[in-house]
């Protein structure tokens, strides 16, 4: 069960990756949706024994995380006829060595915290939702589009609640699902204000929005 | 039980807003408003309730936030109503479901006591206020919202981060997981290299829903573009909740030894804010702007007080307190303005006290109100902080005192220019005598009065909440 759990957080990892590699937005929504899926695995193999909560988590996490959220940002280029290309600020060849330096830095730094005894699940656990909170952060500060920085966001959020498994024994059912509505509700309004963006500048780039300084 | 009620009553109340026919909807936000206040008034009675093992209690400082935004959405309620009928694109029926929303959702933030209910409540009145911003639907405050979703939702995400490390840092010994209660009380078990991390990325997260310099970046965008009425919501209620979290996240620190860790980022932090909010206040040329570098100021002051601790602690509870109640009279006296005059750029208003009188003397009221003037509340709770700098670095009491009267300067000369000046720039539209509506001067002049009673009498049972409160924050009264 563990080594399964490695080789799906392996391919967070990956998913990650292709993110930052990736020119096109519809690619970037496929990767998200996929890291989703392996979200929603991860708490069957980490947590032991299925019970109900863990079961309706995973449920929950999958629908929200791999289908919900990703439908909604298809929808949302789809209906604003966006053009398709990420339009990074930094080179994509950047991207990826910001995102290598970001892996060292999560090893480093989940090396330097261990975690109490009763949650070391797996050493990787850690680090890899540490790399997909930087990734998710490169992500969100060096794309233009309105849409890529949502999933940006998403990314942050999934390395969040990769931190979260950790946890899950102790944290509430009840908690979990109020913030998988959150994050949920969250990116909803987020896609109805890019829709409006889109309507009122006849293009996604938050670059538009540099109106408002001092 | 009556816990509950304090947080279905307006989410129940949002709902029956949004689906039932206009007629009803002033009637229900302010039937919700009264009821709500109300049955904080109930706590006041009969302090102590708890509820699903103690997860929702009332404590002293929770009480006192709650209070602070019962109050004032009680008289954002009134204000909607006037205003609403002078600016209303579609309708309201999104604004008063979200305003009501957003009161269920603060109300979740002041009455929990696990910090994953906490946060769920935090993210919550992000979202709610959102629609508020974007209630002109123009493209600058499209801009100012999605900067602030941005922005507030990588913040809140960062403090959900914080929670984690938090209910790392505790052992399983020490009481059941996140309940703030259990948690100071075996302060000294949690492990203090996770509880580190957690307060770094809970400051994070909630200094950027306070609007602490370097994060605040947000702010006078939103301030400047919301409806006036949704940004003293923000700069009144808002903000003060996302004080009640960094500071039980604070408060844990102290009570596990960690002071030392946390005080220098929390000082720094605060003065930084006071210096940037200094800078920017200067030479501003948009009045609703100019609040929202306020904001950042008083947010800076909360930050300072909180890591100064001893009498500080006490001087932060009572500040949020004043700053609240004067903040919000000033963003309701500036609306009115600005819906009269059609502009927020402070060059082209003059002459208030001539066309706007009622307006024109509140906004003068609270101009000596949200800068710390005797006889003010505010000038008691700076005096505090102040002393409680004086108490241990003397050096930040002299540049708190001379950032604090270049403050007052910077503001008092574009509010008496606009007051009483009368050249105005090239295009400047002067309001027409006689057109400031009763139930938009009620309401700030409703505040007026409150912030001016409590400078000069706070009542005993406030006075012991706020001083228990502090001693909660591992502070003393004065």
């Amino acid at each position: 069960m563990t080594r399964l759990a490695e080789l799906l957080l392996l391919l967070v990892v990956l998913a990650n990756f292709s993110v930052l590699a990736t020119s096109r937005v519809s690619a970037c929504i496929r990767a998200i949706a996929f890291q989703g899926l392996l979200l929603g695995a991860l708490p069957l193999l980490l947590i032991p024994g299925w019970s109900t909560h863990t079961m309706v988590l995973a449920a929950g996490t999958a629908l929200v995380k791999a289908g919900l959220l990703p439908w909604f940002l298809r929808w949302a280029i789809r209906e604003a006829s966006v053009r398709r290309e990420v339009e990074p600020l930094i080179g994509y060849m950047a991207s990826m060595l910001l995102g290598t330096a970001a892996l060292a830095v999560a090893f480093a730094v989940a090396a330097v915290l261990p975690l109490p005894l009763p949650l070391a699940v797996t050493p990787l656990l850690v680090p890899v939702a540490l790399v997909t909170v930087i990734i998710g952060l490169v992500v969100l500060i060096t794309r233009s589009k309105a849409i890529t920085q949502v999933v940006g966001y998403l990314m942050l959020e999934n390395g969040i609640y990769l931190f979260g498994l950790t946890q899950s024994a102790r944290v509430p059912f009840l908690v979990e699902i109020g913030v998988l509505l959150d994050v949920f509700v969250g990116v909803f309004v987020m896609g109805i204000v890019i829709f409006h963006i889109n309507r009122e500048f006849d293009s996604m780039s938050a670059a538009n929005l540099r109106e408002l300084r001092d | 039980m009556i816990l509950l009620a304090l947080v279905l009553v307006p989410a129940v109340v949002a709902a029956l807003a949004y689906f039932l026919p206009a007629a009803f909807r002033a009637g229900l936000l302010v039937f919700a408003a009264l009821a709500h206040l109300l049955l904080v008034a109930v706590l006041w009675a009969t302090p102590g309730h708890r509820l699903w093992d103690g997860w929702l209690a009332d404590d002293a400082l929770g009480r006192v936030i709650l209070t602070i935004v019962s109050l004032l959405f009680l008289v954002l309620a009134h204000y909607a109503i006037g205003y609403l009928r002078e600016e209303n694109p579609r309708g309201g029926r999104a604004f008063v479901s979200c305003m009501l929303g957003f009161l269920a959702a603060a109300t979740l933030v002041c009455l929990s006591q696990h910090f994953a209910l906490l946060w769920i409540g935090m993210e919550t009145t992000t979202l709610a206020v959102a629609p508020l911003i974007y209630h002109r639907h123009d493209r600058r405050s499209l801009e100012a919202v999605w900067k602030y979703l941005v922005l507030s939702s990588v913040g809140i995400a960062f403090a959900l981060l914080g929670v984690f490390l938090l209910a790392t840092a505790q052992p399983a010994s020490a009481g059941r997981p996140l309940v703030f209660g259990d948690m100071l009380a075996n302060a000294t078990a949690l492990d203090p290299v996770w509880l580190r991390a957690a307060f770094v990325f809970m400051l994070i997260g909630f200094g950027t829903k306070m609007g602490l310099a370097p994060l605040h970046s947000w702010k006078p965008d939103v301030y400047g573009e919301a409806p006036s009425l949704v940004g003293g919501l923000m700069a009144g209620a808002l903000t003060s909740c996302a004080f009640l979290g960094l500071a039980r996240v604070t408060a844990i620190c102290f009570a596990a030894g960690a002071g030392p860790f946390v005080r220098p980022p929390l000082i720094g932090f605060g003065l930084l804010s006071v210096a940037i909010a200094t800078a920017f206040i200067i030479g501003q040329g948009d009045i609703k702007r100019l609040l929202g570098y306020s904001s950042i100021e008083h947010m800076g002051l909360l930050s300072l007080a909180l890591g100064l601790g001893g009498v500080g602690a006490y001087g932060a509870v009572l500040h949020t307190l004043n700053n609240a109640l004067a903040k919000v009279m000033v963003f309701l006296a500036v609306g009115n303005v600005v819906l009269a005059c059609g502009t927020s750029s402070s060059g082209r208003i003059r002459g208030l006290m001539r066309t706007m009188p009622a307006s024109g003397t509140l906004l003068v009221i609270g101009l000596f109100a949200i800068t710390g003037s005797p006889p003010f509340g505010m000038f008691l709770s700076e005096f505090t902080i102040i002393k409680a700098a004086i108490d241990q670095y003397p050096w930040i009491a002299v540049v708190l005192v001379v950032l604090l009267s270049i403050i007052f300067v910077g503001i008092a000369s574009m509010i008496l220019e606009m007051v009483y000046g009368e050249r105005a720039e090239a295009g400047a539209t002067a309001a027409t005598v006689g057109t400031e509506r009763p139930w938009l001067v009620a309401a700030p002049a409703a505040l007026a009065i409150l912030v001016l009673g409590l400078g000069v009498y706070m009542p005993a049972p406030l006075s012991d909440a706020i001083a228990s409160a502090a001693e909660a924050l591992g502070g003393r009264a004065p």
